[in-house]
C-alpha cells in the first residue's frame, strides 16, 4: 500500500521526514513515496493515502499526530481533524489550471514509468518526428512568453538561434531563482525534473544544441540532488546521450551550481558563472542568442519555460493559447508568499485578479492582521496597496499599474510594515549584490540607502525625497542591466503608494 | 559537519577531476569548500597554476561569490533568510535574537524559496521553516 509524503524541501522544512519515519515505525510494511508538493504549502505536511476511491489526503500532518492517523484508520480514509478528503477535490488545488505543474505532487518525482503514465516524453516523441521549423513555429504559435521575468516570447528567441550557425551551441536553463517570494522553480525541480529535462530536449532539437546546461543555485541542495539522479535515470533509459529515444539527435545535460550570488541569476552574468568566472554582466549586443556560452549561440530560457515546452509540443499551440487574456497568454504559476495564511503555488491561466489571488486563494494575512502591502515580481518588483487590489496579473496590465509579473511572486505583508524600510532595504539589496559592473547600480545603490535612511531619520525630508527620485531616474535609465535598473521600482511605488510611510519625523 | 584536513596534494588530486571541464574555477574553488570548508589562500596560486590563469583571475572568483570563504568554518552554520517574504513574518526579529546567541555562527542569506513557511534558516545544511530561536537550538544540537 503507498502513502505520499512530500519530499518538498518546504514540506521537509517542517517536518515531513520526521512524518514519513514516524509512518515507518509504525508500519513498515508501506510503502512510502516522496512526492513533490501539491502546493497547498498551508496544508504541509500534507500525507495523501491510496485508496481505491483514489488518493485521500490528511494535513497539515505534524509528526506527533501520526498515531492518531493510525487509531483513525486513515489507510482506509477513516475521519480525522486532519482529514481533508480526496486531494483532487481540495477546492484549493482543484480550481486551478495546472499546465506546467501538472504532475508536481502526483507522481514519483525519480519515476520515468509514472511520468510516462501521467503525459511525459509525448511532447518530445512529437518533436523528435517533426522538424526544427515546426518545433519553433508551435512554440511561437502558442504564445509563451520567458517565464524568468522579462516575458520575452519563447520561440522567437528559439529562431534566432536556430538561424545561427556554429559547431556547439547551447541551452541554458536559469535556475538560479534568487527573488525572494519565488519557488515554482525549486518545486517544479523537485517535483517533476523530468518535465525539465524533456523541455531541454526538445529546445535542443528545435535549434540544433547538444548540450545542456542548468544553472541551478547552491541554496536548492535537495533539487540539486534530485535532478542530478534525473539526469542519469534519463541517460540509462537511452533518453539523455548520443541517440536520444533511438533517434540520430545527440542532447545531454550537465548542472552547474551557482555560489550565493543573486546578480548571476541575470542570464549574461549567468553566462560568466557558468565559464567560471566572477558574475558581471555583459553588455548586450552581441546577445546571447548570437554570442553566449563560450561566445557559442545559447537559448537562456528559465525553468517553467521550457519545462511547459513539453504541455506545448504535446497537445498544440491552440490548447496552450486557449487559456490567457492579451498577449500573456496560457497560465501563470504564481506563489504566494510572506505573511500570508493559505501560501503556496496557485497556477492560474493570466487575467486573475490581485485580489482573487490573496483572498480566495491566500486566505489573508497569516498574522490575522490587515493586510497592507503586497510586492510582485520579486525583490526588484513594485509594493502594491491595498488600493490597487483589481489589477488583472498579466504582463501587460501590472506594467501599466507601475509594475511588472517578474517571475510571479507576491509577497505579502501585514499593517505592521514600514514601507520606508523596505525601500531602504531594496537599495541595501542592490548594494550587496551588485556585480559592479556599472556606476549608477554600484554607487547609486549605497546613496539610496544612505538618502532613504536620512528621510526615515527626518532630515530634510522633501529636498531629500526629491534627490531620492532624482537618484532612481538615473539607475533606471543608466544602468546596464535589471538589478540597478529596476531598484528603484520597489522604492518609487513605496513612495507613490505609500506616502504617509515617507513623512520623515512627522509619521 | 566533517571536512577533510588542508592538504595540497589532496587538493591536486581534486582538481585532477575537473581536467576536462569547461571554465573549471569557480567549480575548482567550490570543490576545495566542499572537501575542507574552506577555500585556503595557498588554493589561489595551485587552481590558477593547474589551469593556466592568473592569480587575479582566481582571487577575482574567489572574492566574488557570497557562498566562498577563506577560514576554516565553526562548527555550526547558521544562515538566516533575510530577504523580504521571511521579514513579512518576522525574520528580522529572530534575526537579532540568533545573532546576539550565536554571533560567530551566523550569516545573512537570501531566499531559501521557502518564502511561504517562512521564516527560514538553515543550520548546518538543513533547512528549517518557520524557524525560531528554540527550532534553531534543537537542530544544532
Amino acid at each position: 500500500m503507498r502513502v505520499f509524503v512530500p519530499g518538498d524541501s518546504a514540506a521537509v522544512s517542517i517536518g515531513a521526514n520526521d512524518v514519513a519515519a514516524a509512518i515507518t515505525r509504525i508500519d513498515p510494511s508501506l510503502t512510502i513515496v516522496r512526492n513533490g508538493s501539491r502546493g497547498a504549502l498551508w496544508l504541509e505536511v500534507l500525507v495523501e493515502v491510496e485508496t481505491a476511491n483514489g488518493r485521500i489526503a490528511y494535513g497539515p500532518v505534524m509528526p506527533a499526530d501520526v498515531q492518531s492517523l493510525f487509531d483513525a484508520d486513515f489507510l482506509n480514509g477513516g475521519a480525522h481533524p486532519l482529514a481533508r478528503g480526496k486531494t483532487d477535490e481540495i477546492p484549493w488545488l482543484a480550481s486551478q489550471e495546472r499546465i506546467t505543474f501538472a504532475r508536481v505532487g502526483i507522481i514519483d518525482p525519480l519515476s520515468l514509468e509514472e511520468y510516462g503514465q501521467h503525459g511525459g516524453l509525448v511532447g518530445l516523441r512529437n518533436a523528435l518526428k517533426s522538424t526544427s521549423e515546426i518545433i519553433i513555429n508551435e512554440v511561437t504559435e502558442s504564445g509563451l512568453r520567458g517565464r524568468g521575468g522579462a516575458g520575452f516570447p519563447a520561440g522567437i528567441k528559439w529562431k534566432t538561434v536556430a538561424q545561427t550557425t556554429s559547431d556547439q551551441k547551447y541551452i541554458c536553463c536559469n535556475a538560479d531563482e534568487g527573488d525572494s517570494g519565488t519557488f515554482a522553480d525549486r518545486m517544479l525541480i523537485e517535483g517533476d525534473p523530468f518535465t525539465l529535462i524533456e523541455g531541454m530536449t526538445i529546445a535542443g532539437i528545435a535549434v540544433g544544441a547538444t548540450e545542456g546546461i542548468v544553472y541551478l543555485r547552491s541554496e536548492y541542495p535537495y533539487a540539486i540532488s534530485i535532478l542530478q539522479k534525473a539526469i542519469e535515470l534519463a541517460r540509462v533509459f537511452g533518453w539523455l546521450g548520443t541517440s536520444v529515444l533511438g533517434s540520430t539527435q545527440a542532447f545531454d545535460i550537465q548542472i552547474r551550481i551557482g555560489a550565493g550570488s543573486y546578480v548571476c541569476g541575470e542570464e549574461t552574468a549567468m553566462l560568466e558563472s557558468i565559464e567560471g568566472k566572477r558574475g558581471v554582466v555583459r553588455a548586450k549586443p552581441p546577445l546571447p542568442a548570437i554570442e553566449g556560452l563560450f561566445g557559442q549561440p545559447t537559448v537562456i530560457n528559465n525553468v517553467l519555460t521550457l519545462s511547459t515546452v513539453p504541455m506545448v509540443l504535446a497537445q498544440g499551440a491552440d490548447a496552450y493559447k486557449a487559456r490567457g487574456v492579451g498577449r500573456s497568454l496560457g497560465t501563470q504559476v504564481f506563489q504566494l508568499g510572506g505573511n500570508i495564511a493559505r501560501g503556496g503555488i496557485v497556477e492560474k491561466a493570466f487575467g486573475i485578479t490581485l485580489n482573487e489571488l490573496l483572498e480566495t486563494y491566500g486566505g489573508g494575512t497569516l498574522s490575522g492582521n490587515p493586510f497592507r502591502a503586497v510586492q510582485i515580481g520579486g525583490p526588484l518588483g513594485a509594493y502594491f496597496s491595498t488600493e490597487q487590489l483589481e489589477t488583472s496579473m498579466d504582463y501587460e496590465s501590472l506594467i501599466a499599474a507601475g509594475g511588472m509579473l517578474g517571475h510571479g511572486g507576491l509577497v505579502v505583508f501585514d499593517d505592521t510594515v514600514d514601507l520606508a524600510v523596505q525601500a531602504k532595504f531594496a537599495m541595501e539589496f542592490c548594494a550587496i549584490e551588485s556585480c559592479g559592473k556599472c556606476t549608477p547600480c554600484r554607487i547609486g545603490s549605497t546613496r539610496g540607502a544612505e538618502t532613504i535612511d536620512l528621510i526615515i531619520q527626518g532630515v530634510k525630508v522633501e529636498e531629500n525625497k526629491k534627490l531620492l527620485l532624482d537618484l532612481c531616474e538615473v539607475m533606471t535609465d543608466g544602468s546596464l542591466c535589471a538589478m540597478g535598473g529596476l531598484t528603484p521600482m520597489p522604492v518609487k511605488s513605496a513612495m507613490v503608494n505609500f506616502p504617509s510611510d515617507f513623512l520623515g519625523a512627522a509619521r | 559537519m566533517k571536512y577533510s584536513p588542508w592538504s595540497q596534494d589532496a587538493a591536486r588530486v581534486l582538481l585532477a577531476t575537473l581536467r576536462d571541464e569547461k571554465g573549471p574555477v569557480l567549480m575548482a574553488l567550490q570543490l576545495m569548500q566542499k572537501e575542507f570548508g574552506y577555500v585556503n589562500p595557498e588554493c589561489v596560486p595551485l587552481i590558477a597554476n593547474y589551469f593556466n590563469k592568473s592569480r587575479a583571475d582566481v582571487h577575482g572568483v574567489l572574492t566574488f561569490y557570497h557562498d566562498l570563504r577563506t577560514t576554516p568554518p565553526g562548527e555550526h552554520q547558521i544562515s538566516l533568510c533575510v530577504a523580504e517574504a521571511c521579514q513579512a513574518v518576522g525574520a528580522r526579529d529572530l534575526e537579532k535574537k540568533v545573532k546576539a546567541k550565536f554571533p560567530d555562527e551566523t550569516a545573512d542569506s537570501y531566499c531559501f524559496g521557502n518564502c511561504a513557511l517562512g521564516p527560514a534558516v538553515m543550520v548546518d545544511g538543513k533547512l528549517i521553516g518557520r524557524a525560531t530561536l528554540a527550532k534553531i537550538e534543537e537542530a544544532r544540537r
